[in-house]
């Protein structure tokens, strides 16, 4: 019994640990985020272009297939009631308030966050981080801070790529392969959809790039420099950021409904 | 900047100790200024630690380290960036960053350190890399490089902001007789013409000796001889005889703690 308690009382005092190293990590990367913006813009730039373009065919693919399933459902239980016009307002509310954000950043996690931690993790495995502290070059600036801002400024523009591609399905399905009324479909969506709407979305996307770039940076940072420790970093980020996206959807839904 | 010592670094009653297994228990070194200072001594008994420690990548758990005069556990970390920009390290492995090409990693720290013109970066980085040999390999990737090109290249770069102190983590592994040979000279030339202070870890007895002006022998935490190369071969310890000629007999031992081979084959123990 005693020592079960200790036991709790041990993993309590870690996890207070690690949660604290976690916020100051935040921190530490908010402090030079400035810096970088102005200074090595270029360095951001093209990892934006990592996270966010190299996700683009994956982010479109997925948007397509969920936004036509999207419409495929919405039509099927709207017809019972004879409501087969709002196929498209179901659809896009799914997609810009809930579906775009939280399914762009498990995929993001899985495609940019896990190529994020590797890298990292890899680097300080073959002591590229330690060579930069030797050559008095901050790692957490130059190596950390665009690989966080990159991934933070991709996300929303990916969440919104996969929203008007997912829409784009919903049309396929509802105007193309149901015969709904495009003109309906749309002024629907037009007239439903509000720039409430819309803004939760981007502040979910946001709040979700920062929450999928900084576990998997951290994640990168702080692995055990071995092949099994980059691996088991490289899960993590992905196992972390779901959980954490969706608590933090439950979480910004019930503020914002 | 410096405190006109003959030492340039200075360690004392240094511990430290990796979990429970202590690695150093009261070591005092000394590595004078302008000298090139070999670290010797079986494998795990702390070589690269040390290094480690003497560039604060570590800390120890006691004792004090001085580099010029300045106690570094005592910097905050600008100083500390300050203290290294005077540092040159060449790891074990290169360390070279595998998304830049060879030019881009030996120009990295005068882009990240200076303003200089990439026509003068260009300049720079070119000697450098002619002095290890590497000139036409400045456009490769360092995934196209063997272990001992890396390691050329990674030495171009460890000199290419001309430090005061260069330190060599096993310089001379994978090295083909030829670049072995030219690196020694490079590294003893350097030395001299620069009146730079290197620090070489390395189990190389033949190129160490070739090369140091005093060498240190580590063993079990402490310094268990010092001298030039020549006083080492010489000496009448027994642990200094094992290990500079090569000998499998000798107070180093050569297994791992293990239990009895007899025991152990039969099954008998745990």
């Amino acid at each position: 019994m005693h020592r079960t308690a200790q036991d709790i009382y041990d993993s309590f005092v870690e996890f207070a640990r690690t949660f604290g190293a976690f916020q100051l990590f935040f921190l530490r990367l908010l402090r030079h985020s400035p810096s970088m913006l102005t200074s090595r813009f270029g360095v951001v730039v093209g990892q934006v272009y990592n996270a966010g373009a190299l996700s683009l065919v994956i982010v479109m693919v997925c948007g397509l297939f969920v936004g036509a399933v999207l419409a495929l459902q919405a039509y099927s239980n709207m017809s019972r009631f004879n409501a087969e016009d709002w196929t498209g307002v179901a659809a896009a509310l799914a997609l810009l308030k809930e579906l775009g954000p939280v399914m762009t950043a498990i995929l993001f996690a899985g495609r940019a966050g896990t190529a994020l931690t590797s890298e990292i993790g890899l680097m300080k495995a073959t002591d590229q981080l330690s060579a930069m502290e030797m050559m008095a070059v901050n790692p957490v600036r130059r190596v950390v801070v665009p690989r966080f801002l990159g991934g933070v400024i991709a996300m929303p523009l990916l969440a919104a790529v996969f929203s008007a591609v997912g829409l784009f399905g919903a049309h396929l399905v509802g105007v193309e392969l149901f015969q709904v009324d495009v003109g309906s479909f749309w002024q629907q969506i037009q007239l439903m959809v509000e720039p409430a709407d819309v803004r939760e979305g981007i502040y979910k996307s946001i709040v979700f790039g920062i929450a999928a770039s900084l576990i998997a940076v951290w994640e990168g940072y702080n692995t055990v420099p071995t092949a099994e420790g980059v691996g088991r970093a490289t899960t993590r980020t992905v196992v972390i950021t779901a959980i954490t996206v969706l608590v933090f959807d439950f979480m910004i839904t019930a503020v914002l409904i | 900047m410096g405190d006109g010592s003959d030492n340039l670094i200075e360690i004392r009653n240094l511990k430290y100790s990796r979990g429970a297994r202590p690695i150093f228990d009261g070591l005092d070194l000394n590595i004078r200024r302008g000298e090139v200072t070999a670290i010797m001594g079986p494998s795990g008994t702390g070589k690269t630690t040390l290094l480690r420690l003497i560039t604060r990548q570590l800390i120890p758990q006691q004792g004090t380290i001085l580099v010029d005069g300045i106690d570094i556990s005592t910097l905050n970390t600008s100083h500390l960036y300050q203290l290294r920009r005077r540092f040159g390290m060449l790891f074990q492995n290169g360390a070279l960053l595998t998304d830049l090409s060879v030019f881009e990693n030996v120009a990295f720290p005068l882009r990240e350190h200076t303003n200089l013109s990439d026509r003068l970066i260009r300049h720079i980085v070119l000697t450098k890399l002619h002095a290890v040999g590497l000139r036409g390999a400045a456009g490769l990737m360092p995934a196209e490089l063997s272990g001992g090109m890396a390691r050329r290249v990674a030495l171009a770069r460890a000199m290419v902001m001309d430090p005061d102190i260069l330190i060599y983590d096993e310089p001379f592994v994978g090295l083909d007789p030829i670049s072995m040979g030219v690196i020694v000279r490079l590294v003893r030339r350097m030395n001299d013409a620069l009146g730079i202070t290197s620090i070489i870890v390395s189990h190389d007895v033949q190129e160490v000796a070739t090369v140091a002006d005093c060498s240190y022998l580590l063993s079990d935490g402490q310094v268990a001889a010092s001298g030039s190369p020549d006083e080492l071969s010489t000496a009448t310890s027994v642990l200094v005889r094992q290990f500079m000629h090569g000998m499998a007999d000798g107070p180093v031992a050569f297994h791992y703690d293990a239990p009895s081979y007899e025991e152990q084959l039969l099954g008998r123990d745990s």
